[in-house]
């Protein structure tokens, strides 16, 4: 409750002081309110997802075109005019959706641009719409018969919308899900962590397109007029401008940013014709150059500079205790686990991994070593799915799994590391851990969204501190991941892996960075993982931790399987010594 | 329609296409080398056909006062950085190019009768106050940026954007401009005719991309942009300024634009404005191309330009309505062919 508090006094301020404004900071704060709920929606599509979308402005075009259609020419009531425009909303984003969503980062704004003309045009001419006249006529909001016909009553509804969706926003961003769309800019750790990102893309997107078309259906009634000009690409980018000036990492950011810019461009509608004497569109060229400067000095926004002036809330939360998370059975010792069959790998003309063979069984330690560019993390990419192999079979506790994308993979019991961590600097140590207890969890956004999901957070939350503090860094819990040594934030991979409860742990040099103290202590994680049933297959380089800590050593060069055995035959292979230090003379 | 209106449509589609193709280049260059998506392109099309048609009208071109402002600018903040290093070579170099540039500019345009001088010369002039924008708008909104991710790079851009086109309208007003052909009439061939402007613009356009394509094979500044737009870090470490990778595509990048500008006046008005659907367009170009591919971009391009001509004719309200739809069926199918978001962001 007590981090609620300033959204309380925000609240209130807003709500008692009403009476008290005068009718035109109303109508400010009114169109503050509209503008900050879209951009509140592309906080979520590009400051969190990653996705830029100049088009937003399109979709509270649909919003407010359906409701002042349906409402003027076939008289619904607004009320199934909403739900009208949320299910077109839904069709079009769908359409968007799938067919920009999937592409790089790049691909998306651009598209944007290009659906916003086209469905700006199409507003403009079509004969049903009115064309560029647009429709006018438009009946007020009923709410159980008291009609809201003045921008002051309107106020209140604009305003509660808002402040919700920013509640259910933050709620959703604070839980699994959350953690989720959190991590979209990583996609290949999302995967390996059973995150199905192109759904959670598709979520944020659509939330993002119906907070725009809500916006619109109550644009619609408090002008009660729409013409094709306040949808048009320009709106779109100013939307845009908020989110960004506001600072795009928060949902705040959008309330303030909606305020800066709408405020700004009506001081300067005021003052740059007063002061230049012309009526030329200067006020357009004095917004561009203040958007410029801004962001030159303030890169993240203004929300993370008033941030630093507020009194720092302790970031450190208490960990309730809860229910253990159930665990799935491991397969009994000593059977086997993994089995990877004459796997291929081919990168054009190049040949990474050649007719590899290894199997790893439950209760084991495998090391796969080998000189740099030998193929071992393309052989770690092929058996979690991130780069299927060419050719060659992998089975994953009997099951074919070459053919699968990294989260079904993941589903079956499969967790891994990687050998460039890949964490979410921003993200504390606990939450970085909670995302690979993600295949755990049930709850959805929605649920999420109005705290529906706390019971199973909590178990979510509990687990990942367990796992922190069993990696010895229950005092690293609460602080940005990005400010630890690179040596522990790969202890950090490791605790993320284990959250997922894996069968199998895949660990991408392990021991590079750690200091000999910090080595001894992975050993012996690890030899104790190994007696609770667990497989472990790891590439390593530091030649003594593998050897005291292996059950068998398989070595690779050149993509191929070069020697399999005990750690004592590895060291005497002679094979294995040519690989390493050249032919002896 | 008969087989004659078919070939003039394709024919104006063609050499709309040539200019889009040009703009999709120019976005393919800039995003490559510096990773920004090139909103403010447009602009230079038209700051290029509206300079030229107030030399040709006796004018003094308010571009050369954007100039001397924003050169003059540059020289305060670059001569004050090097003031501070107590780097004195620099500072005169610096005083020199930024004084002296803007200084001929000036003295070419007040001491010719600009609308006297043979066209050719007009246009060097024009060349001469436009294209220097292209780095200096690049030092002065972008290289202190220059690291920052995409996003940030591309709101600056639809800021200098909406700048520019401000001040376009500060400088030109509303009103439309045409420019006289570079060679009037037009060749006959059969029952079809060529006007002569638009083989200036296929040829324009061809020779740009031979050059283009051999600077980028062959001269040393075209392998450090190459470098510089595959790993800016590797390229710095090479020893390649990344800032002069920077100013040197923005100059290319405005240089295209400028040409466009003065090759599609003598055809269709240009006004403050039109420069963005141009540029727009040769975005959907280079979408089809997905930013990376020279030549497919240059080939989108030429598409949308036929694909434009033919609507216009069929459905001219929906013109603008089906030439940025085409874009959904090209992403459609990059979508289907792109292995779904391996990408990390950068």
């Amino acid at each position: 409750m007590k981090r609620r508090l300033p959204l309380l006094f925000f609240a209130a301020a807003l709500a008692l002081g009403q009476p008290l404004l005068p009718e035109f900071w109303v109508t400010l704060l009114n169109y503050v309110g509209l503008g900050a709920l879209v951009a509140v929606g592309l906080v979520l599509l590009t400051g969190i997802g990653g996705l830029t979308s100049f088009g937003q402005a399109a979709f509270v075009g649909i919003g407010a075109y359906a409701s002042a259609y349906l409402t003027t020419v076939h008289h619904v009531s607004p009320w199934g005019t909403l739900i009208a425009g949320m299910a077109v909303t839904t069709a079009v984003a769908l359409f968007l959706g799938y067919i920009t969503l999937r592409l790089s980062g790049h691909f998306l704004p651009l598209g944007t641009i290009a659906w916003g003309i086209s469905l700006y045009f199409l507003f403009g001419n079509l004969e049903q719409l009115g064309g560029h006249t647009g429709i006018s006529g438009i009946p007020p909001i009923d709410l159980f018969g008291w009609e809201l016909r003045s921008g002051r009553t309107l106020y209140y509804v604009i305003w509660i919308v808002l402040l919700a969706a920013i509640v259910a926003s933050e709620n959703m961003l604070d839980s699994r899900d959350g953690r989720a769309m959190r991590s979209l800019r990583s996609p290949v750790m999302s995967k390996a962590m059973g995150i199905d990102t192109t759904w959670y893309r598709a979520v944020i997107f659509m939330i993002a397109a119906q907070l725009a078309c809500v916006s619109g259906w109550l644009y619609a009634h408090l002008q009660r007029f729409v013409n094709p000009t306040p949808f048009s690409l320009g709106q779109g980018i100013d939307y845009l401008f908020m989110a960004v000036v506001g600072g795009i990492g928060s949902v705040w950011g959008a309330v303030f940013g909606a305020g800066i810019v709408i405020l700004l461009q009506h001081w300067l509608q005021d003052w740059v014709p007063a002061l230049v004497g012309k009526t030329a569109n200067l006020e357009a060229v004095a917004f561009g150059l203040i958007m410029v400067l801004v962001l030159h000095r303030a890169r993240e926004g203004f929300w993370p500079l008033l941030q630093r002036l507020a009194p720092k809330s302790s970031a450190r939360r208490r960990i309730e205790p809860a229910e253990p998370l159930p665990r799935r059975p491991l397969p009994s010792a000593g059977s086997v686990v993994l089995e990877v069959e004459n796997v291929t790998k081919r990168f054009g003309g190049l040949l990474a991994n050649h007719a590899m063979n290894l199997s790893v069984r439950a209760g084991e330690v495998l090391a796969l070593i080998g000189p740099n560019g030998a193929g071992k993390s393309t052989l770690f990419n092929c058996i979690s799915g991130i780069d299927p192999p060419s050719q060659g079979q992998i089975r994953f506790l009997g099951q074919r799994v070459e053919g699968l994308d990294p989260p079904a993979i993941a589903r079956l019991g499969l967790s891994r590391t990687f050998q460039h961590v890949r964490l979410n600097a921003a993200m504390s140590v606990l939450e970085n851990v909670a995302i690979g207890a993600h295949l755990r969890g049930r709850k959805n956004f929605l649920q999420s969204a109005w705290r529906l999901d706390r019971d199973e957070e909590r178990r979510l939350l509990a687990e990942a501190a367990h796992q922190v503090a069993r990696h010895g860094l229950a005092e690293q819990m609460f602080v940005p991941a990005g400010s630890l040594p690179l040596g522990t934030q790969r202890i950090v991979e490791i605790a993320r892996a284990l959250a997922s409860d894996p069968s199998l742990l895949l660990l991408d040099e392990p021991a590079a960075g750690l200091r000999h103290r910090e080595k001894q202590a992975l050993a012996q994680l690890l030899a104790q993982l190994r007696a609770e049933g667990l497989a472990i297959l790891l590439v390593e380089h530091d030649v003594e931790f593998v050897m005291g800590l292996a059950d068998r050593v398989v070595v690779m060069d050149f993509g191929e399987l070069l020697a399999e055995g005990l750690p004592e035959q590895i060291q005497a292979d002679p094979a294995v010594l040519e690989a390493y230090l050249g032919a002896a003379q | 329609m008969d087989t004659q209106i078919a070939l003039l449509l394709v024919q104006d589609g063609i050499t709309n296409g040539a200019i889009y193709a040009l703009t999709a280049l120019a976005l393919v260059l800039v995003f490559a080398v510096t990773r920004i998506i090139f909103i403010p392109m447009g602009e230079y099309v038209a700051y290029g056909a509206l300079t030229l048609a107030s030399l040709q009208s006796g004018g003094v071109p308010p571009t050369l006062w954007l100039l001397v402002t924003l050169a003059a600018l540059v020289a305060l903040l670059d001569g004050v950085a090097a003031w501070r290093r107590g780097d004195a070579r620099s500072i005169a170099r610096i005083l020199g190019l930024q004084a002296l540039m803007p200084a001929l500019c000036a003295a070419a345009v007040y001491a010719v009768e600009a609308d006297k001088l043979p066209q050719p010369l007009q246009l060097l002039l024009t060349l001469a106050l436009v294209v220097p924008l292209g780095p200096l708008i690049y030092r002065l909104a972008f290289e202190p940026v220059a690291e920052a991710s995409v996003l940030l790079l591309l709101i600056v851009a639809v800021a200098v954007h909406m700048m520019m086109l401000g001040l376009g309208l500060f400088f030109f007003g509303a009103e439309g401009s045409r420019t006289p052909a570079f060679t009037p009439g037009a060749l006959r061939l059969g029952a079809m005719s060529v006007p002569f402007q638009a083989l200036w613009i296929l040829g324009v356009a061809l020779a740009l991309i031979i050059a283009l394509a051999l600077f980028f094979e062959r001269s040393i500044y075209g392998k450090a942009l190459r470098a510089t737009a595959m790993n800016r870090v590797g390229a710095r470490l090479m020893g390649i300024p990344t800032q002069m990778a920077g100013k040197l595509t923005f100059a290319m990048a405005a240089l295209i634009g400028t040409l466009c500008g003065v090759l599609i006046s003598p055809l269709t008005t240009v006004y403050y404005d039109t420069g963005f659907l141009v540029g727009l367009k040769g975005f959907v170009g280079a979408i089809i191309g997905a930013l990376v591919s020279y030549p497919v971009a240059a080939l989108g391009a030429v598409l949308v330009g036929v694909l434009e001509s033919f609507s216009s004719f069929f459905a001219s309200a929906f013109k603008e309505v089906i030439v940025f739809t085409l874009i959904i069926p090209v992403l459609l199918w990059r979508s289907l062919r792109a292995r779904a978001g391996t990408e990390e962001e950068g």
